[in-house]
């Protein structure tokens, strides 16, 4: 059957790359009549302004980025958006091994739980004359926002008890070897990469700090999803295809061998799929399981929430990014489009999944005013 | 601030193509330039060069870092934003085509800063067109050794003259509708098969 839509796409080597990879390389796309062109990107910024531009139709996009873009906030802004998500989860916070000794002794236990490692955390920083620093990929990202809350409520400020830098994901275990940081937050496999290599420690995971929460998204211009509608609802459904592929534990091993490939990500097997298995090593022969580290599939992982967008958002505030009000909020609401994929996908709204934090916080995006005016910068 | 002289800063890791930008600029008769790669601390550099203009090659695995930084620059009076005016849609996609991207301080004149970028881009595809074609001009010569290579072997083998020889593979390129480069590619190794 010759391709009756032609999709090129960005995407960075990371796990949560997954989908739109199996969508190309198992079939999903051409069964759907999409030929996929994929093209591996270095930085978020080139994703972005090559989805601007129209190099790239749809991009693996950070899910904040969307809103950061249309609410203004990037140097080529326009309108985003947000079809579908590309699965849930998929982060990790890593730390140096020195920190991680210095954390143990202040209490912080080997199972993850966000919790207690991050009062032990507090513990070293209290009683450390140094800031620590800390990387994340871009401003306007999950890492970002979920490393800050974990901070904040673990009582460390994190604009002024510690450094926050940004750096691409690959970068991120060097960085942390030659102790140019001593901590970032990035998805997977770039935690898994650290740890075996001795230069780092999985101290807690995005699984524990927020459970279920969203990561990735297809990004792409409102325009170009207004021109090519039909294109847009064929990928969707490819992309569907793949997440429940991806979902099958029978199809790991086959995931984390075709994502090691050097075109995609370029990392042993063996490392991609702890996180797609739920079993980490989290430093030396430690490991933890935790089922839902990165969800494909399950869960509606990949139906676009705008209760998640609105989150971002709250944390855009939270943190300076943007001034709240009535019209900001609509336009990062707006963002995500699950009626695209309703339509796309023949599918019923899925019930409101609960958003529940760590330290036992809800948001409820039918309290969005309450929510931001609970909120301190560093509570 | 008519007259002042703009203080350009160029971040490229390909120090050739970064210096041709900067001959471009100088023979323009802009005087403040800098180059760096980023591997240089650039990001604490910039406090001190505080550039008006940052041009950036796409390929830079640190952009998201850089951007990162001029948003917090306090160190910069202004805000630098990309391009100076984001409705300039056709700047932007001849920016990004030609693999370069540039931030200017918000409130300069688009009069004065449209040349520097307009540098930028055409050098950037003049370097890229430079690359391409070196590249082709050595996949030519790697192509005209291992065809006379199996010339040799067939002038050996077959006891024929050099013309018979490339008129054989040519004919036999012809036939398979292959390049005759692979033809003579194939002969090499089946030739260095029988040898072993």
């Amino acid at each position: 059957m010759l391709p009756e839509y032609r999709i090129a796409a960005g995407f960075l080597p990371l796990t949560d790359s997954l989908l739109l990879v199996v969508a190309k390389e198992h079939g999903f796309a051409a069964a759907e009549g999409v030929e996929l062109a994929l093209t591996r990107e270095s930085s978020w910024a080139n994703i972005r302004d090559r989805v601007a531009v129209g190099q790239f139709d749809v991009a693996h996009m950070l899910a904040p980025m969307p809103l950061a873009a249309t609410l203004g906030l990037t140097p080529i802004a326009g309108p985003l958006i947000a079809p579908m998500a590309l699965g849930l989860g998929g982060n990790a916070v890593t730390v140096s091994p020195g920190l991680w000794e210095r954390m143990r002794a202040a209490g912080a236990p080997d199972d993850l739980t966000p919790g207690p490692v991050g009062r032990a955390l507090a513990a070293v920083i209290e009683s450390t004359e140094q800031k620590l620093r800390f990387a994340v990929v871009h401003p306007h990202s999950g890492h970002n926002y979920e490393l800050r809350y974990w901070l904040a409520a673990s009582g460390i400020d994190p604009d002024r008890a510690v450094e926050i830098v940004v750096l691409p994901p690959p970068l991120m275990p060097d960085a942390i070897r030659t102790g140019g940081i001593d901590g970032y937050c990035v998805g997977e496999p770039w935690n898994s990469v650290a740890v075996a290599t001795g230069a780092g420690r999985i101290a807690t995971v995005k699984a524990a700090i927020w459970p279920r929460s969203p990561e990735k998204v297809l990004g792409t211009t409102e325009s170009w999803a207004a021109r090519n509608g039909q294109a847009l609802a064929a990928l969707l459904r490819a992309l569907h295809q793949a997440s429940l592929w991806c979902g099958d534990p029978a199809n790991h091993a086959d995931a984390a061998a075709l994502l090691a490939r050097p075109d995609y990500l370029g990392v042993p097997a063996e490392l991609i799929g702890r996180a797609l298995s739920g079993r980490l090593v989290v430093g030396g022969n430690d490991s933890v399981v935790v089922p839902e580290v990165f969800v494909p599939n399950a869960h509606d992982a990949t139906y676009p929430r705008p209760t998640h967008a609105l989150w971002f958002y709250s944390q855009m505030v939270r943190w300076g990014d943007v001034q709240h009000n009535e019209r900001n909020a609509e336009l990062a609401r707006g963002t995500y489009r699950p009626d695209l994929y309703r339509e796309a996908l023949s599918a019923a709204e899925p019930a409101s999944g609960d958003v529940e934090f760590f330290d036992g916080r809800t948001f409820d995006p039918d309290d969005l005013n309450g929510y931001i005016a609970s909120q301190r910068p560093y509570a | 601030m008519p007259g002042r002289d703009l203080s350009i800063l160029i971040i490229d890791e390909n120090r050739m193509r970064a210096q041709i930008i900067e001959d471009g600029l100088r023979e323009a008769g802009h005087t403040l330039v800098t180059v760096l790669d980023t591997n240089h601390e650039a990001a604490r550099r910039i406090t001190e060069i505080a550039p008006d203009v940052v041009v950036i090659d796409l390929e830079n695995p640190n952009r998201d870092r850089l951007e990162h930084y001029f948003s917090l620059s306090r160190a910069l009076k202004k805000p630098i934003a990309m391009f100076v005016d984001r409705s300039d849609s056709a700047e932007i996609e001849a920016a990004v085509e030609a693999g370069v991207s540039a931030y200017v301080v918000d409130g300069l004149k688009k009069e004065r800063v449209k040349p520097i970028l307009d540098m930028a881009i055409s050098r950037f595809n003049a370097f890229a067109r430079l690359t391409r074609e070196l590249e082709e001009a050595r996949s030519a010569l790697e192509d005209r050794k291992l065809i006379d290579q199996a010339k040799g072997i067939l002038i050996k083998s077959r006891g024929i003259s050099e013309a018979e020889a490339y008129a054989l593979l040519r004919k036999t390129a012809m036939n398979q509708n292959r390049k005759i480069v692979e033809i003579a590619q194939s002969l090499i190794t089946a030739a260095g098969l029988l040898e072993s």
